[in-house]
Protein backbone atom coordinates (compact mmCIF):
# COMPACT_ATOMS: atom_id res chain seq x y z
CA UNK A 1 0.00 0.00 0.00
CA UNK A 2 1.24 3.23 -0.48
CA UNK A 3 0.53 6.01 1.62
CA UNK A 4 1.47 9.76 2.23
CA UNK A 5 2.07 10.66 6.13
CA UNK A 6 1.46 13.86 7.15
CA UNK A 7 4.39 16.43 8.00
CA UNK A 8 4.45 16.71 11.81
CA UNK A 9 2.27 19.47 13.30
CA UNK A 10 4.42 22.38 13.67
CA UNK A 11 4.00 23.13 17.35
CA UNK A 12 4.88 26.19 17.61
CA UNK A 13 2.13 27.21 15.35
CA UNK A 14 -0.25 26.96 18.16
CA UNK A 15 -0.86 27.90 21.74
CA UNK A 16 1.31 25.76 24.11
CA UNK A 17 -1.04 23.66 26.93
CA UNK A 18 -0.29 25.92 29.71
CA UNK A 19 -1.24 29.27 29.28
CA UNK A 20 -1.63 30.65 32.93
CA UNK A 21 -3.18 33.95 31.55
CA UNK A 22 -6.08 31.34 30.40
CA UNK A 23 -6.73 30.17 33.91
CA UNK A 24 -8.32 26.87 32.76
CA UNK A 25 -5.41 25.60 31.26
CA UNK A 26 -3.92 25.73 34.10
CA UNK A 27 -5.23 22.23 35.69
CA UNK A 28 -5.56 20.88 31.99
CA UNK A 29 -2.44 20.68 30.36
CA UNK A 30 -0.27 17.49 30.89
CA UNK A 31 3.28 18.06 32.25
CA UNK A 32 4.79 15.31 30.47
CA UNK A 33 5.96 15.47 27.06
CA UNK A 34 3.81 14.20 24.03
CA UNK A 35 5.11 10.68 22.44
CA UNK A 36 5.59 10.67 18.92
CA UNK A 37 4.80 7.47 17.57
CA UNK A 38 4.97 6.50 13.67
CA UNK A 39 1.94 7.77 11.67
CA UNK A 40 -0.11 4.85 11.09
CA UNK A 41 -3.51 4.14 9.04
CA UNK A 42 -5.62 5.61 11.74
CA UNK A 43 -4.16 8.40 11.47
CA UNK A 44 -4.09 9.04 7.55
CA UNK A 45 -7.59 7.76 7.21
CA UNK A 46 -10.37 9.47 8.71
CA UNK A 47 -14.14 9.25 8.73
CA UNK A 48 -15.82 10.89 5.24
CA UNK A 49 -18.64 13.52 5.34
CA UNK A 50 -21.03 13.87 2.14
CA UNK A 51 -23.17 16.75 0.37
CA UNK A 52 -26.12 14.70 0.79
CA UNK A 53 -25.92 14.77 5.06
CA UNK A 54 -26.42 18.70 4.95
CA UNK A 55 -29.70 19.90 5.58
CA UNK A 56 -31.00 22.46 3.49
CA UNK A 57 -30.43 24.90 5.91
CA UNK A 58 -27.65 23.70 8.13
CA UNK A 59 -25.14 26.64 6.59
CA UNK A 60 -27.76 29.56 6.89
CA UNK A 61 -27.67 30.14 10.59
CA UNK A 62 -29.87 33.45 9.86
CA UNK A 63 -32.79 30.90 9.19
CA UNK A 64 -32.04 27.47 10.44
CA UNK A 65 -33.76 27.67 13.96
CA UNK A 66 -36.50 30.04 12.71
CA UNK A 67 -39.14 29.86 15.12
CA UNK A 68 -41.22 32.35 12.70
CA UNK A 69 -38.66 34.92 11.91
CA UNK A 70 -35.04 35.83 11.22
CA UNK A 71 -31.85 35.95 13.12
CA UNK A 72 -31.20 39.76 14.86
CA UNK A 73 -27.76 41.58 14.10
CA UNK A 74 -25.37 41.90 11.25
CA UNK A 75 -26.54 39.84 8.56
CA UNK A 76 -22.53 38.20 7.37
CA UNK A 77 -21.29 35.65 4.51
CA UNK A 78 -18.17 33.86 5.83
CA UNK A 79 -16.89 32.18 3.25
CA UNK A 80 -12.82 31.10 2.01
CA UNK A 81 -10.92 27.82 0.87
CA UNK A 82 -9.83 25.00 3.05
CA UNK A 83 -6.55 24.49 1.78
CA UNK A 84 -3.58 21.96 2.70
CA UNK A 85 -0.28 22.89 3.54
CA UNK A 86 0.31 22.47 0.34
CA UNK A 87 -1.61 24.94 -1.05
CA UNK A 88 -3.64 21.81 -2.67
CA UNK A 89 -7.52 22.83 -1.94
CA UNK A 90 -9.25 19.97 0.37
CA UNK A 91 -12.98 19.29 -0.92
CA UNK A 92 -15.24 17.84 1.37
CA UNK A 93 -14.19 19.37 4.30
CA UNK A 94 -16.50 19.40 7.39
CA UNK A 95 -16.95 22.58 8.84
CA UNK A 96 -19.17 22.93 11.96
CA UNK A 97 -19.79 26.29 13.47
CA UNK A 98 -20.95 27.25 16.72
CA UNK A 99 -21.37 31.12 18.13
CA UNK A 100 -22.92 33.34 20.38
CA UNK A 101 -26.12 35.57 19.15
CA UNK A 102 -25.96 39.45 18.39
CA UNK A 103 -26.01 40.24 22.00
CA UNK A 104 -22.92 37.86 23.20
CA UNK A 105 -25.35 35.36 24.15
CA UNK A 106 -25.01 31.39 24.00
CA UNK A 107 -28.14 29.57 22.99
CA UNK A 108 -26.29 26.91 25.95
CA UNK A 109 -28.48 25.98 29.20
CA UNK A 110 -24.39 26.59 31.12
CA UNK A 111 -24.38 30.00 29.68
CA UNK A 112 -25.79 32.80 32.11
CA UNK A 113 -24.71 35.86 30.64
CA UNK A 114 -27.57 38.69 30.74
CA UNK A 115 -28.05 39.32 27.58
CA UNK A 116 -30.99 38.13 25.96
CA UNK A 117 -31.46 34.59 23.72
CA UNK A 118 -32.36 35.13 20.61
CA UNK A 119 -35.83 33.09 19.42
CA UNK A 120 -34.63 32.95 15.82
CA UNK A 121 -30.96 31.99 16.58
CA UNK A 122 -29.49 28.68 18.02
CA UNK A 123 -25.74 29.09 16.53
CA UNK A 124 -25.42 26.43 15.28
CA UNK A 125 -24.20 25.34 11.50
CA UNK A 126 -22.43 23.41 9.14
CA UNK A 127 -21.16 23.19 5.79
CA UNK A 128 -18.55 21.08 3.22
CA UNK A 129 -16.07 22.13 1.18
CA UNK A 130 -16.41 22.23 -2.62
CA UNK A 131 -14.04 19.86 -5.14
CA UNK A 132 -12.57 23.29 -5.29
CA UNK A 133 -11.97 23.97 -1.47
CA UNK A 134 -14.21 26.84 -1.46
CA UNK A 135 -16.98 26.96 1.34
CA UNK A 136 -19.56 29.76 2.74
CA UNK A 137 -22.12 29.82 5.49
CA UNK A 138 -24.15 33.04 6.51
CA UNK A 139 -25.30 34.03 9.83
CA UNK A 140 -25.16 37.05 11.70
CA UNK A 141 -21.94 39.13 13.47
CA UNK A 142 -21.53 37.28 17.44
CA UNK A 143 -21.06 39.86 19.85
CA UNK A 144 -18.18 40.04 22.24
CA UNK A 145 -19.53 38.66 25.76
CA UNK A 146 -17.82 38.68 28.95
CA UNK A 147 -16.40 35.48 30.84
CA UNK A 148 -14.75 35.17 34.61
CA UNK A 149 -11.03 34.56 33.84
CA UNK A 150 -8.85 37.69 35.30
CA UNK A 151 -11.88 39.72 36.46
CA UNK A 152 -14.19 40.61 33.97
CA UNK A 153 -12.00 39.56 30.53
CA UNK A 154 -13.93 39.95 27.44
CA UNK A 155 -14.12 37.83 24.39
CA UNK A 156 -13.81 39.95 20.85
CA UNK A 157 -16.43 38.53 18.77
CA UNK A 158 -15.82 35.07 17.45
CA UNK A 159 -17.28 31.82 15.48
CA UNK A 160 -15.81 28.48 16.85
CA UNK A 161 -14.94 26.42 13.84
CA UNK A 162 -14.42 22.74 14.01
CA UNK A 163 -12.94 21.14 10.54
CA UNK A 164 -12.31 17.42 9.57
CA UNK A 165 -10.05 17.32 6.27
CA UNK A 166 -9.79 13.64 4.94
CA UNK A 167 -7.69 12.24 7.42
CA UNK A 168 -7.89 12.56 11.07
CA UNK A 169 -4.58 13.96 11.81
CA UNK A 170 -5.93 17.01 10.03
CA UNK A 171 -8.34 17.46 12.90
CA UNK A 172 -8.58 20.81 13.94
CA UNK A 173 -10.95 23.12 15.79
CA UNK A 174 -10.17 26.56 16.31
CA UNK A 175 -12.03 30.42 16.40
CA UNK A 176 -12.40 32.97 13.73
CA UNK A 177 -12.12 36.79 14.80
CA UNK A 178 -13.00 39.79 12.74
CA UNK A 179 -10.83 42.50 11.18
CA UNK A 180 -10.65 45.58 13.64
CA UNK A 181 -11.92 44.34 16.31
CA UNK A 182 -10.11 46.06 19.24
CA UNK A 183 -10.74 43.26 21.36
CA UNK A 184 -8.65 41.17 19.41
CA UNK A 185 -5.45 41.70 21.40
CA UNK A 186 -6.98 42.51 24.49
CA UNK A 187 -8.34 38.82 25.30
CA UNK A 188 -6.23 36.07 27.01
CA UNK A 189 -7.91 32.78 24.65
CA UNK A 190 -6.16 34.57 21.82
CA UNK A 191 -2.81 35.45 23.68
CA UNK A 192 -2.24 31.66 24.26
CA UNK A 193 -0.88 32.19 20.77
CA UNK A 194 2.31 33.88 22.01
CA UNK A 195 3.14 35.68 18.44
CA UNK A 196 0.44 38.29 17.57
CA UNK A 197 1.64 37.42 13.39
CA UNK A 198 0.23 33.92 13.80
CA UNK A 199 -2.86 35.49 15.34
CA UNK A 200 -3.46 37.42 12.31
CA UNK A 201 -4.24 34.17 10.40
CA UNK A 202 -7.40 33.62 12.87
CA UNK A 203 -8.24 36.94 11.68
CA UNK A 204 -11.20 37.21 8.68
CA UNK A 205 -10.84 40.37 6.43
CA UNK A 206 -13.54 42.36 5.48
CA UNK A 207 -14.54 41.36 1.94
CA UNK A 208 -16.51 44.35 0.54
CA UNK A 209 -17.25 43.43 -3.26
CA UNK A 210 -18.03 39.87 -2.18
CA UNK A 211 -21.59 41.67 -0.12
CA UNK A 212 -24.26 40.25 -0.97
CA UNK A 213 -25.92 43.81 -1.98
CA UNK A 214 -28.64 44.98 0.27
CA UNK A 215 -28.34 42.21 2.43
CA UNK A 216 -24.97 40.93 3.40
CA UNK A 217 -21.48 41.80 4.23
CA UNK A 218 -18.70 39.52 3.46
CA UNK A 219 -15.56 37.74 5.28
CA UNK A 220 -12.86 36.01 4.03
CA UNK A 221 -11.39 32.97 5.53
CA UNK A 222 -9.12 30.55 4.50
CA UNK A 223 -8.23 27.56 6.76
CA UNK A 224 -4.52 25.29 6.07
CA UNK A 225 -5.37 21.70 7.27
CA UNK A 226 -1.98 19.58 7.48
CA UNK A 227 -0.69 18.23 4.49
CA UNK A 228 0.65 15.32 3.25
CA UNK A 229 5.00 14.80 2.64
CA UNK A 230 5.63 15.14 -1.15
CA UNK A 231 7.30 12.17 -1.62
CA UNK A 232 5.87 8.63 -1.78
CA UNK A 233 7.57 5.96 0.60
CA UNK A 234 5.86 2.37 0.29
CA UNK A 235 5.09 0.88 3.54
CA UNK A 236 5.81 -2.55 3.91
CA UNK A 237 2.72 -4.71 4.83
CA UNK A 238 4.31 -6.76 7.83
CA UNK A 239 2.69 -9.68 7.17
CA UNK A 240 -0.45 -8.72 7.09
CA UNK B 1 -3.31 34.09 -0.72
CA UNK B 2 -2.04 33.86 -4.55
CA UNK B 3 -3.63 31.14 -7.09
CA UNK B 4 0.06 31.26 -8.16
CA UNK B 5 3.04 29.14 -8.68
CA UNK B 6 3.65 28.45 -5.09
CA UNK B 7 7.07 27.42 -3.96
CA UNK B 8 7.13 27.06 -0.29
CA UNK B 9 4.41 25.48 2.30
CA UNK B 10 1.41 26.98 3.78
CA UNK B 11 1.58 27.15 7.52
CA UNK B 12 -1.49 25.56 9.24
CA UNK B 13 -4.15 27.25 10.64
CA UNK B 14 -3.47 27.62 14.52
CA UNK B 15 -6.16 26.04 17.15
CA UNK B 16 -8.19 27.45 19.49
CA UNK B 17 -9.78 26.38 22.75
CA UNK B 18 -13.50 24.09 21.60
CA UNK B 19 -14.66 26.04 25.08
CA UNK B 20 -16.94 25.37 26.91
CA UNK B 21 -19.80 25.66 24.53
CA UNK B 22 -18.48 23.37 22.14
CA UNK B 23 -21.92 20.93 22.24
CA UNK B 24 -24.11 23.85 20.49
CA UNK B 25 -22.17 22.92 17.00
CA UNK B 26 -20.96 19.52 17.65
CA UNK B 27 -23.46 17.51 19.98
CA UNK B 28 -26.49 19.55 19.86
CA UNK B 29 -28.54 16.98 21.77
CA UNK B 30 -26.20 16.60 24.79
CA UNK B 31 -28.19 20.21 25.17
CA UNK B 32 -31.75 19.28 24.42
CA UNK B 33 -31.76 20.44 20.96
CA UNK B 34 -32.16 17.90 17.69
CA UNK B 35 -29.28 16.43 16.35
CA UNK B 36 -28.47 17.41 13.38
CA UNK B 37 -28.46 14.69 10.18
CA UNK B 38 -26.47 12.14 10.03
CA UNK B 39 -23.90 13.89 12.74
CA UNK B 40 -21.87 11.32 14.33
CA UNK B 41 -22.89 10.29 17.75
CA UNK B 42 -22.05 7.95 20.58
CA UNK B 43 -23.08 4.99 19.29
CA UNK B 44 -21.18 4.21 15.94
CA UNK B 45 -21.49 0.43 16.08
CA UNK B 46 -23.72 -2.27 17.33
CA UNK B 47 -23.99 -5.83 16.60
CA UNK B 48 -21.36 -8.72 17.48
CA UNK B 49 -18.67 -7.51 18.05
CA UNK B 50 -19.70 -3.77 19.91
CA UNK B 51 -18.50 -2.56 23.15
CA UNK B 52 -18.84 -0.13 24.98
CA UNK B 53 -16.51 2.10 26.93
CA UNK B 54 -17.14 4.64 29.62
CA UNK B 55 -14.82 7.09 31.93
CA UNK B 56 -13.97 10.46 33.27
CA UNK B 57 -11.67 12.55 32.06
CA UNK B 58 -10.29 14.49 35.27
CA UNK B 59 -7.91 17.40 36.02
CA UNK B 60 -5.17 18.23 37.64
CA UNK B 61 -6.94 18.87 40.94
CA UNK B 62 -8.53 15.47 40.20
CA UNK B 63 -11.78 17.02 39.71
CA UNK B 64 -14.14 15.75 36.72
CA UNK B 65 -14.12 17.82 33.50
CA UNK B 66 -17.40 18.15 32.87
CA UNK B 67 -17.53 19.90 29.48
CA UNK B 68 -15.09 17.45 27.31
CA UNK B 69 -16.26 16.49 24.08
CA UNK B 70 -14.24 13.22 22.52
CA UNK B 71 -14.38 11.89 19.65
CA UNK B 72 -13.09 8.55 18.51
CA UNK B 73 -12.01 6.89 15.56
CA UNK B 74 -11.40 3.15 15.14
CA UNK B 75 -11.01 -0.06 12.52
CA UNK B 76 -14.12 -2.69 12.52
CA UNK B 77 -14.12 -5.63 13.88
CA UNK B 78 -11.91 -7.38 11.13
CA UNK B 79 -9.37 -4.42 11.13
CA UNK B 80 -10.84 -2.31 8.41
CA UNK B 81 -10.42 0.97 8.72
CA UNK B 82 -11.27 3.65 5.22
CA UNK B 83 -14.72 3.64 4.12
CA UNK B 84 -15.27 1.02 6.88
CA UNK B 85 -13.53 3.02 9.83
CA UNK B 86 -15.71 4.01 12.31
CA UNK B 87 -16.12 7.15 13.85
CA UNK B 88 -18.49 8.93 16.79
CA UNK B 89 -18.29 11.29 19.70
CA UNK B 90 -19.56 11.78 22.60
CA UNK B 91 -19.61 14.35 25.70
CA UNK B 92 -19.28 14.42 29.26
CA UNK B 93 -22.30 14.39 31.55
CA UNK B 94 -22.75 17.96 32.53
CA UNK B 95 -23.46 16.28 36.44
CA UNK B 96 -21.33 13.63 37.04
CA UNK B 97 -18.60 13.76 33.86
CA UNK B 98 -19.25 10.32 32.56
CA UNK B 99 -19.00 10.26 29.19
CA UNK B 100 -19.68 6.89 27.34
CA UNK B 101 -19.54 5.54 23.50
CA UNK B 102 -20.32 1.87 21.91
CA UNK B 103 -17.98 1.16 18.90
CA UNK B 104 -16.16 -2.15 17.80
CA UNK B 105 -13.41 -4.17 19.00
CA UNK B 106 -11.50 -3.06 16.67
CA UNK B 107 -9.76 -6.30 14.61
CA UNK B 108 -5.55 -5.40 14.52
CA UNK B 109 -4.16 -3.14 11.67
CA UNK B 110 -1.12 -4.86 11.34
CA UNK B 111 0.71 -7.58 12.72
CA UNK B 112 3.04 -7.06 15.60
CA UNK B 113 0.86 -4.30 16.99
CA UNK B 114 -1.76 -3.91 19.65
CA UNK B 115 -5.24 -2.91 18.33
CA UNK B 116 -6.71 0.67 19.52
CA UNK B 117 -8.70 3.04 19.26
CA UNK B 118 -7.38 6.59 18.32
CA UNK B 119 -9.17 9.13 20.77
CA UNK B 120 -9.20 13.10 20.84
CA UNK B 121 -10.12 15.39 23.87
CA UNK B 122 -11.40 18.82 23.07
CA UNK B 123 -12.59 21.10 26.00
CA UNK B 124 -12.69 24.72 27.62
CA UNK B 125 -8.66 24.98 29.10
CA UNK B 126 -7.56 22.63 26.44
CA UNK B 127 -5.57 24.86 23.68
CA UNK B 128 -5.00 22.11 20.94
CA UNK B 129 -6.66 18.98 21.06
CA UNK B 130 -4.82 16.16 23.09
CA UNK B 131 -4.62 12.42 21.41
CA UNK B 132 -4.57 9.28 23.01
CA UNK B 133 -5.33 5.83 22.28
CA UNK B 134 -7.60 3.17 23.98
CA UNK B 135 -6.08 -0.13 24.22
CA UNK B 136 -7.50 -3.57 25.36
CA UNK B 137 -6.35 -5.17 28.41
CA UNK B 138 -7.11 -8.62 26.74
CA UNK B 139 -4.02 -7.92 24.49
CA UNK B 140 -1.52 -7.08 27.13
CA UNK B 141 1.23 -9.27 25.44
CA UNK B 142 0.84 -7.45 21.50
CA UNK B 143 0.73 -4.04 23.79
CA UNK B 144 4.11 -5.03 25.26
CA UNK B 145 5.33 -5.64 21.94
CA UNK B 146 3.83 -2.94 20.34
CA UNK B 147 7.15 -0.32 18.57
CA UNK B 148 4.62 2.17 18.93
CA UNK B 149 4.90 2.25 23.04
CA UNK B 150 8.46 0.22 23.42
CA UNK B 151 9.28 4.48 24.57
CA UNK B 152 5.94 4.52 27.00
CA UNK B 153 6.82 3.44 30.39
CA UNK B 154 4.85 0.81 32.19
CA UNK B 155 2.70 2.99 33.99
CA UNK B 156 2.17 4.63 30.75
CA UNK B 157 1.03 1.64 28.86
CA UNK B 158 -0.98 1.00 32.04
CA UNK B 159 -2.97 4.75 31.40
CA UNK B 160 -3.69 3.67 27.70
CA UNK B 161 -5.84 0.57 28.33
CA UNK B 162 -8.92 0.35 29.24
CA UNK B 163 -10.16 -2.12 32.43
CA UNK B 164 -12.41 -4.35 31.77
CA UNK B 165 -15.96 -3.52 33.93
CA UNK B 166 -16.84 -5.61 36.86
CA UNK B 167 -20.65 -3.65 36.81
CA UNK B 168 -22.84 -1.55 35.47
CA UNK B 169 -23.91 -1.34 31.36
CA UNK B 170 -20.01 -0.55 30.33
CA UNK B 171 -17.67 -3.15 28.96
CA UNK B 172 -14.73 -1.20 29.42
CA UNK B 173 -13.77 1.73 31.90
CA UNK B 174 -11.33 4.17 30.57
CA UNK B 175 -10.32 7.79 32.76
CA UNK B 176 -8.20 10.01 31.22
CA UNK B 177 -5.95 12.44 33.69
CA UNK B 178 -5.05 15.50 31.65
CA UNK B 179 -2.15 16.23 34.34
CA UNK B 180 0.07 14.80 37.47
CA UNK B 181 0.75 11.80 38.69
CA UNK B 182 -1.15 9.46 36.87
CA UNK B 183 -1.05 11.17 33.93
CA UNK B 184 -2.64 9.92 30.80
CA UNK B 185 -0.31 9.32 27.73
CA UNK B 186 -0.65 11.67 25.05
CA UNK B 187 0.84 11.78 21.75
CA UNK B 188 2.09 13.92 19.12
CA UNK B 189 0.96 12.20 15.89
FE1 LIG C 1 -17.00 31.35 22.39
Amino acid sequence: MTVHPFYRRERNQHPPALTPNYKSSVLRAPFRPLVSPEQAELDWTGPAFGHDMLGPLDNDLIRNASAGGEALGERIIVHGRVLDENARPVPNALIEVWQANAGGRYAHSNDTYLAPLDPNFSGCGRTISGADGTYVFRTIKPGPYPWPNNGSDWRPAHIHLSIFGEAFAQRLITQLYFEGDPLIPLCPIVNTIPDPAIVERLVARLDFKNQMPFDCLAYRFDIVLRGRRQTYFENREEGA
Amino acid sequence: MSDGPFDGRLKETPSQTAGPYVHIGTAPQSIGRPALPNQPGPVAFEGTGAVTVEGIVYDGAGEPVRDAMIEFWGADPDGRVGRNGLFGRTTSDFRTGVYRFRTARPGPLKAGTAPYIAILIFARGINLHLATRLYFPENRAQIDADPDLRRVSPSGRASLTAVKASDGEADYRFDIHLQGENETVFFDV
